[in-house]
């Protein structure tokens, strides 16, 4: 009985690195910044005007909007393209359908600092896709500004796309042939099926995935960097700034930044489990 | 149904050159000598990699990021394998608390960790803010979720609480039963959730830009900076560098297709479980261990 005892003690033992290194870089990060979050700008008073102070911020509101917009924005719009185009890669031999997702595994792997440089050769004022629309003709490239809402909106869709494609493609495996054809001996159409069958099927992995998404680009850094620098007022970009600039260091007021945005993503992903929860418990 | 399957195709189609068309673009920027006003190139040159090749600033980044990858991603292994096959064999009632440490890190960008690991290691005991060491450190949390996913799920392939048990019975001692029956066969496992870490950590850039900096240049950092200069140099490295990053993930569908047991392959958030108790992978045998 000893010995079981004594070898427990080892195995604890051999826990410790584990245990140190997520207190050294998970948790106690994580706490100093919320603690941090308390304090006044000179790091003494405790108080809570730190977070009355972005709230009553027309500059920080406005960046924390924004990137909920982009963000809003680009997870729509992501789920919706995956949302059909998985559909559309589920309609071939399951040879091109591996093909077609290592496409998009390949592609999601694209992004950040080299995404944002390949968008700048592409559209940018000198890009390939600019010059060649003007020397066309086309002025579909007139009022278009790369380093701007819009653009930084086209690069946000293009690094979700992929990650929306193989979250989502896995959900239509749920979608059993048998279905459909129950469906239409009972008289059902094709859009009846999908109205009444098909999307509350997938309503819960497409609300999921959506959750992720949002996270995704609201915590996103080096893509809005690469692209705008700070010359856009994003949440995060704000937080980068405020922690780690050489003009305006705040770091109580970047942490309150912080756990509002962690708060926001920590949401997201709990919204997303019980999404997941919901389609365990529908399917089987 | 022709039609039909015509409508997918375009679907497809477009998404793939869509998809695409950056990559392309860039490579072929990277290869291109003049390129003004035409669709392709005027004429091509492998200039811009020779200059590429012959920078020692690029050079020393690589070292640097590799050294950053090494260190970090070889101390995760050191360390998580122990951890994880202690807690699942041994002391499963803690698996939800290991589960919930291993799957935090999904859900802070690293925006959010850079600002506690700023506040805790830029003055105290230990002052490790602007050196490597701190990135070190951050890095073992960003990949976390990898390693443990991988490992976790491999030990589950093979039970390897069972396999334990009948090793001990046949009287080996803990260690042996590690190392020669679990770990051989989970070693394609980790391989996997190693490699996957590597294609993460190269193209990392939050960490390293807000921690360090220009003061140890990583190849993301290097690339940031070169940024507003030659664009065909900039093509040049991003294309290197994504190659690399290519044959990693190239690699890790090989090993994943060969095994087949845990199919969808992707470094990016999955499915973060975190949060999530263990219902339904806890067998008899560790039932009756507690």
């Amino acid at each position: 009985m000893r010995k079981i005892k004594k070898q427990k003690i080892y195995l604890l033992a051999l826990l410790l690195p584990f245990i140190m290194f997520v207190i050294g870089f998970e948790i106690g990060p994580l706490v100093a910044m919320i603690k941090d979050s308390f304090y006044a700008d000179d790091g003494i008073q405790v108080t809570i005007d730190q977070y009355i102070t972005i709230f009553k911020s027309k500059f920080y509101l406005q960046g924390i909007q924004n990137s909920i917009v982009i963000s809003l924005f680009s997870a729509v719009t992501s789920v919706f393209i995956a949302v059909i185009a998985a559909y559309s890669i589920t309609k071939f031999s399951q040879k091109i359908q591996n093909r077609l997702l290592m496409i998009a595994n390949m592609t999601s792997n694209f992004e950040g600092i080299p995404l944002s440089f390949s968008f700048i050769i592409l559209l940018g004022n000198n890009g390939l896709f600019t010059l060649l629309f003007s020397k066309i003709g086309g002025d579909v490239f007139a009022d278009f500004n790369l380093y701007s809402w819009t653009g930084l909106i086209l690069v946000y869709i293009y690094f979700q796309i992929p990650l929306a494609i193989m979250l989502i493609y896995p959900s239509y495996q749920g979608i059993k042939k048998q279905w459909k054809e129950a469906s239409s001996l009972l008289g059902g159409s094709t859009l009846s099926f999908w109205l009444h069958i098909g999307i509350p099927v997938l309503l819960p992995s497409i609300v999921g995935t959506f959750s992720i998404l949002f996270a995704n680009s609201m915590g996103a850094y080096a893509t809005a960097y690469a692209l705008v620098g700070s010359n856009y007022n994003l949440l995060s970009l704000q937080i980068a700034s405020l922690v780690a600039s050489d003009v305006a260091l705040k770091p109580q007021l970047g942490s309150a930044m912080g756990v509002l945005l962690a708060a926001t993503m920590i949401g997201a992903m709990w919204f997303n489990e019980r999404m997941m929860r919901r389609i365990r418990r529908d399917l089987r | 149904m022709k039609s039909s399957l015509t409508f997918h195709k375009v679907i497809v189609g477009l998404l793939v050159i869509y998809l695409l068309i950056p990559l392309v673009g860039t490579f072929l920027f990277s290869v291109a000598g003049k390129w003004d006003h035409t669709i392709l190139p005027e004429s091509y040159t492998m200039d811009w990699y020779i200059e590429l090749f012959q920078d020692e600033r690029f050079y020393d980044a690589f070292r640097r990021t590799l050294f950053l990858i090494v260190m970090s991603v070889g101390l995760s292994v050191v360390i998580m394998l122990p951890t994880i096959f202690i807690i699942t064999v041994y002391f499963s009632k803690w698996e939800g608390l290991l589960q919930a440490a291993a799957m935090l890190p999904y859900g802070i960008p690293p925006i959010v960790g850079a600002v506690g690991l700023i506040k805790v290691y830029s003055d105290g005991p230990i002052q490790i803010a602007g050196t490597p060491w701190i990135l070190i450190g951050a890095y073992f949390i960003t990949i976390l979720p990898f390693m443990y996913q991988g490992i976790r799920s491999s030990l589950r392939t093979i039970n390897a609480v069972q396999l334990v048990d009948a090793a001990e019975l046949l009287g080996a001692t803990k260690f042996q039963s590690f190392r020669t029956v679990v770990f051989p066969n989970i070693v394609s496992g980790i391989l996997v959730s190693t490699l996957l870490s590597v294609a993460l950590l190269f193209s990392e850039f939050a960490f390293a830009n807000l921690l360090v900096g220009g003061r140890f240049e990583t190849i993301q950092i290097y690339l940031a900076d070169k940024l507003n200069s030659s664009g065909h140099l900039t093509s040049a490295i991003v294309i290197t560098y994504y190659s690399m990053i290519l044959l990693l993930t190239g690699i890790v569908l090989k090993l994943t297709f060969r095994n087949e047991k845990n199919p969808v392959v992707s470094n990016k958030k999955r499915i973060p479980s975190f949060l999530k108790k263990q219902h339904c992978n806890k067998n008899t045998a560790i039932e009756g261990e507690k």
